[in-house]
């Protein structure tokens, strides 16, 4: 036992004593968050649009006018003609030109109809469809009001009322995900590298001549990251809650205990990382480039797991972080209990001692 | 002149003698570039839905018909209570409440005029809007059926009518793979070149084998150019298995110039190469410059414009971007693939990477010091 602690105590003095390191594992959780926090979101607003009004009579600014105060659309250019849209899209950063053919407004009193074309710049669908669906919310609401309400007939009423997020804001679906991805990222990053640097700096060779069991040197390896990361959780909480404005709805020490659970199973993912691979360059790169984008990609906070296809759906669920942000979604947002929980709790248990088991296995106590 | 030569022979061996590297510089972006578009979808569908029918009339019933056959809505739960559906909510196994009220039939007939109650788990905003959305649009047209049920509706329409024609210009089919492949190779080409940039000075530094070249007369502009071209050529060769494989597999030919494409590019890895050298000098461990290059990346890659609309981010944030070299390059990889932009177009975005490309490596030569 003395063994062990004399071997923790090792490894805190190489985090320690590596100030800029240290600085950088602390910190950088901290940045990021709040970067990510506030700048990431799926909503679309302030698109830039342009107008070409052939007409310029009394509803077509009126229509622009609305437009052009609602927060999704900022418009940049009045253009004069239609050579000038082709143009617009390629070199600009107009997303939608709308379009007015001439006597619009005479049309739409005399004839009861008119026309009026949305061109969107649909290389981003998903821009292009919310933004089509914006613009065309708000003319639909100028033809009502210059219809004066009339009243129909046989009318079903729907009221919609928004679950736990009314007002629809972006960092309830972001945040918890950015969470998820910034702690699984530093967590493995962090030991991915300590065993193979031993390797690469020929100090393993001091290691495995030591009488420690290959188990306590693992272990050994993980208790310092492990309170480091618990630094990591406390001050990604309280960020989240009073900067980014994302209540904790449900119990704060379930939240706690899962994160470390988390954190627990991403240090197990490291050191696996860090035993089957030989240099530090190959460790790092597995890491990274291995588990950033999948975790971005596949944990569901980006895009939703639900509209991909079924090989994906089924991938998606080896990515510990999806689990970590269904759970973190539950109890900061929802606020359910662990009832409600312990069925992803057991996955990333379940995740952390395979890890941790095969690690084990593949630590091998020979030099090549 | 010689001497450079021998130092790309240097370098050039290292990396293809390290074989773990190899087959993740090529392999890891294959494989990626073919499983995460298909994970890139905005489009909603198999939204969850759980019904509470308190109604019970032939009308409630056509309704219910009538949001399932949509293709939209599957119908996860039929229950009697808000209660259970709200634990279904809970749960996670659906996203959507759908309450119709008892006599919702003979309200609507007698009363012209009937209720529904719709509730919508909001946490995804975004989501939450659209399957509203979706889901008024089956109840108005339900109603419409209902309306032409009971009175006809005189030939001429009454009503004023805006009609809104849609152009959907680029992308007609509103595929977003074709948005979002060129990205993610742009993504794939930066973490190759900058990386490994970043890892390669420093690590000569930790194994010590930089004091033989500090000893050598390699001029420092040598040194630099030695670490940067090799892996230039591997970001370009990378990029070009990109493009065969988006052309392979989804069919995505650009519209523009394959010349822009790669002319862009060999500046555009000029500066990511230049930023990972500069790391590289001002660090003392590979530990430490992972960490920083990662931060970088993780920065540059989120705030670049391939997830998330730069326009929707706030006014710092946006400004993050103006000095971020990978979003000036997936706004150029889409302009060319997508909508067939030539040199002028992307000459702005050109110049400024330019810059960054002198800057960052004049930076670097300058930094890196032969004396400790």
């Amino acid at each position: 036992m003395k063994q062990f602690f004399s071997f923790i105590k090792k490894e805190f003095y190489h985090i320690l004593r590596d100030r800029r390191t240290m600085l950088i594992l602390l910190g950088m959780p901290v940045v990021q968050i709040i970067i990510f926090g506030f700048a990431l979101t799926n909503e679309v607003k302030n698109s830039k649009i342009a107008v070409l009004d052939n007409s310029k009579d009394v509803a077509t600014t009126s229509i622009i006018r609305e437009i052009s105060a609602s927060r999704y659309f900022e418009i940049e250019k009045n253009l004069s003609g239609y050579r000038d849209i082709e143009k617009e899209f390629k070199s600009g950063k107009i997303k939608i030109v709308i379009v007015f053919p001439q006597n619009f407004n005479n049309d739409l009193l005399h004839f009861n109809k008119a026309q009026v074309q949305l061109i969107a710049d649909a290389s981003d669908p998903n821009v292009a469809n919310t933004l089509t669906n914006y613009a065309t919310a708000i003319i639909m609401d100028y033809q009502k009001r210059i219809t004066n309400e009339m009243k129909l007939p046989y009318t079903i009423n729907t009221e919609i009322k928004m679950l736990y997020n009314p007002q629809l804001k972006g960092a309830y679906s972001f945040v918890p995900g950015v969470m998820a991805m910034v702690l699984m990222l530093v967590c493995t990053m962090m030991t991915a590298i300590t065993i193979v640097r031993e390797k690469e700096t020929g100090t393993m060779e001091v290691l495995l001549v030591s009488p420690v069991q290959p188990l306590k040197i693992i272990v050994a390896k993980a208790i310092p990251y492990l309170l480091l990361s618990m630094i990591n959780i406390i001050s990604i909480l309280l960020l989240s809650v009073f900067v980014l404005d994302v209540p904790v709805n449900g119990s704060l020490l379930l939240l706690i205990a899962v994160s470390i659970l988390f954190t627990l199973t991403s240090l197990a993912l490291g050191l696996l990382i860090s035993s089957v691979t030989d240099t530090q360059q190959t460790a790092m790169f597995v890491a990274l480039v291995g588990l950033f984008l999948p975790t971005v990609m596949l944990s569901g906070f980006m895009f939703p797991i639900e509209n991909m296809p079924l090989p994906l759906r089924i991938i998606s669920n080896i990515v510990p972080a999806k689990w970590f942000y269904t759970i973190v979604k539950s109890v900061m947002i929802k606020g359910v209990g662990f009832s409600l929980i312990w069925k992803e709790v057991v996955v990333l248990t379940g995740m952390m001692f395979f890890f941790l088991v095969v690690s084990i296995k593949k630590f091998k106590i020979r030099l090549a | 002149m010689r001497s450079l030569l021998f130092l790309l022979q240097k370098e050039f061996r290292q990396i293809f003698r390290d074989t773990a590297i190899l087959r993740i510089i090529f392999i890891m972006p294959i494989i990626q570039l073919l499983v995460l578009p298909w994970a890139a979808d905005y489009e909603m569908k198999n939204i969850n839905i759980s019904v509470i029918d308190h109604d019970h009339s032939p009308y409630s019933r056509q309704l219910i018909s009538k949001i399932t056959a949509s293709g939209y809505f599957i119908l996860e739960d039929y229950t009697p209570s808000y209660n259970q559906a709200l634990i279904d909510i809970e749960k996670d196994k659906s996203d959507l409440i759908l309450e119709i009220p008892a006599s919702f039939e003979k309200n609507l007939i007698k009363q012209n005029e009937s209720k529904l109650f719709i509730a919508v788990n909001a946490i995804n905003g975004v989501k939450a809007n659209l399957g509203g959305v979706y889901l008024s649009t089956i109840i108005q047209n339900f109603n419409q059926q209902v309306r032409s049920d009971w009175v006809q509706l005189p030939r001429f329409n009454p009503v004023l009518n805006i009609d809104i024609i849609l152009f959907n210009k680029y992308n007609p089919l509103m595929n977003y793979k074709y948005f979002m492949v060129p990205g993610i190779l742009v993504i794939l080409v930066t973490m190759v070149g900058s990386f490994l940039a970043s890892l390669n000075i420093v690590k000569e530094k930790e194994v010590g084998t930089i004091e033989q070249i500090n000893v050598t007369p390699i001029k420092k502009y040598q040194f630099i150019l030695g670490k940067l071209i090799p892996f230039w050529v591997l970001g370009l060769i990378v990029l070009a298995i990109g493009l065969a494989i988006s052309w392979l597999f989804y069919g995505i030919v650009p519209v523009g110039n394959l010349l822009v494409i790669f002319g862009f590019a060999a500046v555009y890895l000029l500066a990511v190469l230049g930023l990972g050298l500069l790391i590289s000098t001002y660090t003392s461990t590979q530990q430490q410059a992972m960490l920083i290059s990662f931060f970088l990346m993780m920065i540059f890659i989120l705030l670049g414009g391939l997830y998330t609309s730069i326009d929707s981010m706030p006014h710092w944030a946006q400004m993050i971007t103006k000095v971020n070299p990978v979003s000036y390059f997936i706004e150029v990889m889409r302009m060319v693939v997508l909508k067939g932009s030539g040199w002028i177009d992307i000459k702005n975005q050109l110049l400024i990477v330019f810059g960054f490309a002198i800057l960052l490596n004049g930076w670097a030569v300058l930094s890196y010091r032969k004396r400790y």
